[in-house]
């Protein structure tokens, strides 16, 4: 292959327009998009996580300190939206502008402009939904998954949220579109799907996900809209229709979406792990055939997120028993992941030390997830704090760590410079040790039954949630460490020069052009030398 | 497939799209204006207009762009194929919209009515909140939420409104064919068949409403019968604006002598996008209108 040659060559005049409009308003270029994307995550990241701050401040001692239930309220529902819109999925689709075209030797993402439009409609959605923090009754606050009727009680926030929805609706589903058409039709002539690294995989899997439910969200939403302000009456018992209406739509949304946040981050891990334990994803193709099983199940489990609601006990055994179901598929996975790294020539840089706790702490979310999938005991745990301990353990330590995993892993990639080793695993240890401080106490105080979602609580729940709340301090204090980290690495402050290959046993056409990679890569739609792919012997 | 492209013929890579930032302005625009002109904060929806007109600006840059590329033979065949791919997911994301408002109908014909009415576990609900109704479709629930209404006669301009959109399917496919042989006089009288077939399916519809309003006493406020026919017709109807809108703009571009008949993505678009509401359309004469 003749890539790194030429492109090495043509590095100095790599035709970077010139300007802050043209370069970053204007772009065509899936680099630069896939790097605003990640800033606007990482800005969204520090945003929702401030909001994080003020829910654990008010809930470090029992009593009202600091803010008003009303605005607590406020504070829940907004950290979820801008954590899960705002900062987990633009982080996946900026990992898939920057990764995929690469990984898959294509010269750009397939639809350069609507590439941009996907991007750009993210900053004026949520600069909209923000600002009903500053109008009359505030910022939606009936919880993230907005059920009526509480939803429709609000104040003027329902119409800028919905927008913001339709809007945040529309940027993944461009965003989609463009990943599917990238991966089928922009591979290199050689590059069949089983060579594609799992990463390329994982989001297209996810892609299809994304463009299922995500139209079924904006249904949803749309039908509030009209609730509230054209007197329709699908959720109004009044009128013939069913609040429960609203939670079967917003879960067959809701449910697929949870996995749109995680299968990226089983792409990412199974990059990383191969390289640090320097051997081939063990069951390559088993992980292709359990992402797509995973994306099937999460279509007929909806339902488990409602089984207190009062459905029929023959909804709650199918339920119930598609849920486990899914244990099979993330079971193959991360007995996958384990075999990889048995008997390898391991090494512990930083992004291995994320994926490792990756492996750990998700599986601990997949089981209390198990837990809650049993409906009769799911009467107990539900709307507990045992949910939010839950889907913390799955998402934060799931999908937050696999980003900042995969961040560490092509940093050097994007910038040409090596993130300091020794700040690295000082960021791993400190977020490790916080997080687990952070979320796992809430797992106690929710089997003692303490509810999610409220200001105050009993005094018996005293000591855990000062824990929690010290952790979780500790650990925003770690993520604005990560912030000096990244801004070092982009700067070339007490760094060194990334080599093409950055990591000794790392498989993958992005190690085979320069770091950082030129503006312009794969332009000559040449076939790709097979000796750099990670996945083309095994079957 | 990727293995159409060839070293002198690359994958064509705009630079500098000026148009997605003018499309987001206009649609931030469109949704703050409608948001506080719906809240009541503003008292008119000219900001929803302004970005309205804004967004249909972007259009008309983005698309003429992507035509003028389209005609200097920028795009080869691999370009095409991104075209396609793109076209079929995103009517695939329609069928989705859709789907959740068709399974909103599902739900409450199936489920919330009859339980309402006292079946399965709703007994109490029936005999302690809403004793005597009978849970019965089409309703406007136990509260008889907008009054007493009548029903559209399925037999009479859907039915009408049926034949019309299976015979534009069938005029634009026509069309299609005489492209492909090159007929381009043929094709274009095809078309205008398709664009007033459309029209004609829309002025009934507006009719229907009009009488739905006047004469049926049927709102979108008449309960859960009235949202539901109305939010599944309604945005079927703006799906048929926009697909007219979009014959009308290849109706123009055939005249102007665009199109090839070996390549003519924008046509097959328009038209997979056409037969697409038609089939919508069929699926809301059934479940909708008759049953």
């Amino acid at each position: 292959m003749s890539h790194a040659e030429t492109h090495s060559h043509d590095h100095d005049h790599d035709h970077k327009p010139k300007g802050f409009v043209k370069r970053w308003l204007m772009t065509t270029n899936h680099k630069d998009i896939g790097t605003l994307y990640l800033i606007f995550s990482l800005t969204m990241f520090i945003f929702g996580g401030a909001l994080a701050m003020i829910i654990r401040l008010e809930l470090f001692q029992p009593g009202l300190q600091f803010v008003q239930p009303e605005f607590f309220n406020q504070l829940t529902t907004m950290h979820a939206l801008i954590m899960v819109f705002g900062a987990v999925m633009p982080a996946f689709v900026g990992f898939a502008n920057w990764m995929i075209p690469i990984m898959i030797g294509a010269p750009d993402m397939a639809l350069p402009r609507m590439n941009n439009w996907s991007f750009w409609i993210l900053p004026f959605a949520f600069t909209m939904l923000a600002s009903t923090f500053f109008m009359d009754g505030g910022a939606p606050a009936a919880g993230w998954t907005l059920y009526p009727p509480l939803v429709l009680q609000g104040g003027h926030n329902l119409a800028f949220a919905v927008f913001a929805i339709h809007m945040l609706g529309i940027s993944s589903i461009m965003g989609a579109i463009n990943v599917i058409a990238t991966i089928m039709n922009m591979r290199a002539p050689n590059m069949g799907y089983l060579k594609m690294p799992l990463f390329v995989w994982t989001w297209l899997i996810t892609a299809f996900l994304l463009i299922a439910v995500m139209p079924v969200f904006a249904g949803a939403v749309t039908m509030l809209l009209t609730d509230h302000y054209f007197g329709t009456s699908f959720f109004n018992a009044a009128g013939g229709g069913d609040p429960v209406l609203f939670q079967h739509i917003f879960w067959f949304f809701g449910h697929p979406e949870v996995y749109i946040m995680i299968l990226p981050s089983f792409g990412i891990i199974s990059e990383i792990i191969p390289t640090f334990a320097r051997k081939p994803l063990f069951g390559y193709v088993s992980m292709v055939y359990a992402t797509a099983g995973i994306a099937f199940l999460s279509f007929i489990v909806w339902a488990h997120h409602m089984f207190s609601v009062g459905m029929p006990l023959g909804g709650e055994l199918f339920f119930m028993y598609a849920t486990f179901l899914i244990s099979i598929p993330t079971g193959v996975k991360v007995f996958n992941w384990v075999s990889t790294m048995w008997k390898g020539s391991m090494t512990f840089e930083t992004p291995m030390l994320w994926s490792i706790a990756f492996i750990i702490l998700f599986t601990i979310g997949g089981f209390s997830g198990l837990m809650l999938a049993i409906a009769p005991a799911d009467f107990q745990y539900h709307d507990t704090y045992f949910v939010v301990a839950h889907f913390h353990y799955v998402l934060v330590t799931g999908a937050v760590f696999a980003i900042i995993g995969g961040v560490y892993y092509w940093i050097p990639k994007w910038t040409g410079n090596m993130y300091s080793e020794r700040l690295g695993k000082i960021h791993f240890w400190w977020s490790v040790i916080s997080v687990n401080v952070l979320f796992f106490p809430q797992h106690f105080l929710g089997l003692a039954g303490m509810p999610r979602r409220i200001p105050d609580y009993s005094v018996q729940f005293a000591n855990w949630n000062m824990w929690s709340s010290i952790g979780g301090f500790a650990f925003g204090l770690a993520q604005i460490f990560f912030c000096i980290i990244v801004w070092r690495t982009i700067k070339g402050k007490g760094t060194s020069k990334a080599t093409d290959r950055v990591w000794e046993g790392a498989k993958g056409l992005e190690w085979f052009i320069p770091s950082p990679a030129p503006h312009h890569t794969f332009q000559d739609g040449a076939p790709v030398n097979d000796e750099h792919l990670a996945h083309v012997s095994s079957h | 497939m990727s293995q159409t492209n060839t070293n002198n013929d690359q994958y064509y890579v705009p630079h500098l799209a000026k148009w997605p930032i003018v499309g987001s302005i206009g649609m931030t625009m469109t949704a703050v204006g409608a948001a506080i002109y719906m809240n009541n904060q503003f008292d008119s929806p000219i900001v929803m207009y302004l970005g309205f007109a804004t967004l249909i600006f972007m259009m008309f840059g983005w698309f003429g762009e992507v035509i003028k590329e389209s005609e200097s033979s920028k795009y080869n065949p691999q370009v095409d194929t991104s075209f396609r791919m793109g076209m079929i997911w995103f009517i695939f994301s329609e069928v989705m919209f859709f789907a959740s408002f068709f399974g909103a109908l599902w739900y409450v014909r199936n489920m919330a009515v009859p339980w309402l009415g006292g079946e399965g576990t709703g007994l109490f609900t029936n005999t302690e909140l809403w004793s005597g109704y009978e849970g019965v479709w089409p309703t406007n629930g136990p509260g008889n939420i907008g009054g007493k209404f009548e029903l559209v006669d399925p037999f009479h301009l859907p039915l009408i409104n049926t034949v019309l959109l299976m015979a534009s399917s069938i005029t634009l496919t026509i069309a299609h064919h005489a492209l492909v042989d090159g007929a381009r006089k043929k094709v274009i009288g095809w078309l205008i068949a398709t664009v007033v077939l459309g029209a004609t399916f829309l002025f009934f519809q507006v009719d229907e409403y009009i009488e739905a309003y006047q004469h049926l006493d049927l709102t979108l406020k008449s309960g859960i019968y009235g949202s539901t026919f109305f939010m599944l017709t309604g945005f079927h109807g703006m799906h048929v604006t926009l697909g007219a809108i979009m014959l009308t703009v290849i109706t123009i571009r055939m005249m102007r002598g665009h199109f090839k008949p070996e390549s003519h993505f924008g046509f097959e678009a328009v038209a997979w996008y056409w037969h697409f509401v038609d089939v919508v359309w069929l699926g809301l004469f059934i479940f909708v209108y008759i049953i």
